[in-house]
């Protein structure tokens, strides 16, 4: 009988392994941010639509944003318009766009043609604030509490899914599930 | 004519270097020789983000040459290789080192192999010790064979 223990806990151990390795495959590709549980970066950055004013983490200060890096240039940002519109329309958490590397014209055009799910745009055209956040790739996602903390990151296009499973949960308090 | 020919290869060899060295996805210079070296150790120990299995000097993406920027103006504000890495991981994590640190959430992988080393060990010393027991039984007939043979 204890012949055959060490072979079966051999391989329970590797099944172990495995089911973990399964479970979090469809992150695979996909880097854990640091910044996750920690302040988001201070920033006071150009502002696209309103020139006039800039858009700043501290007027953001005590209120849930979601921090949305795009570009016109960018797919996934196409493929995710219609989720930020109806998360606008939801009218549970502000957006905050960050427009990476792109033109400002171009911009302004993608906002009238496609319509407009953002509380204000700040424009990065050098990509320094990008990396700030430690966007490797448009569109990103971040989702910050009242005190400033970065609580959830989602790379890749935002859908309804991610929305209702991940975000709303979060910023409602309440488990996913429950309404 | 074979003269002529080898002035030509040689030409060609020698213009070939020189596209090369304008190809070159990174044509960064810094002033003070000392500084650049640091700056190559740098941008080849740190990983592109966007490719991820490429280096920093070598990836032609836009955050890339953006990443060396920031190296680039790092170096020249005097930060020190250290805190340049430390800037880096506090932004995108360990995984931009092509050199992972060692610490307590990765150290399992470190010491997998050498657990696996021990395993073996002590399987191999069971099995030389089982065989050795039973050696008494199969003791005569292996003696016989060699006074036979």
């Amino acid at each position: 009988m204890t012949k055959f223990l060490l072979p079966l806990g051999l391989f329970v151990l590797l099944a172990v392994v495995l089911a973990i390795g399964i479970r979090h495959s469809p992150e695979k590709g996909i880097i854990a941010s640091p910044l996750l549980g920690k302040p988001a970066p201070v920033f006071a950055l150009p502002n696209l639509t309103d020139p006039a004013h800039e858009v700043r983490s501290a007027d953001l200060r005590g209120h849930w944003y979601l921090f949305n890096v795009w570009g016109t240039w960018c797919g996934g940002c196409r493929e995710e318009h219609q989720a930020l519109l109806q998360v606008r329309r939801a009218a549970v958490v502000p957006i905050i766009g960050l427009d990476w590397k792109d033109d400002d014209a171009q911009a302004l055009g993608w906002l009238t043609q496609l319509g407009n799910p953002y509380q204000s745009v700040a424009t990065d055209h050098s990509g320094r604030e990008a990396i700030e956040w430690g966007v490797y790739g448009a569109p990103e996602t971040f989702l910050v509490n009242p005190q400033g903390i970065v609580v959830y990151k989602h790379v890749g296009a935002l859908t309804p899914d991610t929305w209702s499973r991940e975000i709303l949960p979060r910023v409602s308090g309440r488990p996913a599930g429950s309404s | 004519m074979e003269r002529s020919a080898r002035v030509v290869l040689i030409t060609a060899c020698l213009a070939l270097a020189l596209v090369r060295a304008a190809w070159a996805v990174d044509p960064t210079e810094l002033p003070d020789p000392a500084l650049q070296a640091r700056y190559l150790a740098l941008t080849h120990e740190l990983r592109c983000m966007q490719c991820q299995n490429e280096a920093l000097a070598d990836s032609p993406v836009g955050l890339a040459a953006d990443l060396r920027r920031e190296v680039r103006d790092q170096l020249l504000a005097g930060k020190s290789d250290e805190q340049i890495r430390a800037w880096m991981t506090a932004r995108y994590g360990d995984f931009i080192l092509f050199r992972p640190r060692y610490s307590l959430r990765n150290a399992w992988l470190w010491g997998a192999p050498f657990a696996l080393l021990l395993i073996g060990a002590l399987v191999c010393w069971r099995v030389v010790r089982t065989r050795t027991t039973l050696l008494p039984g199969d003791h005569e007939p292996l003696e016989e064979d060699g006074q036979n043979g």
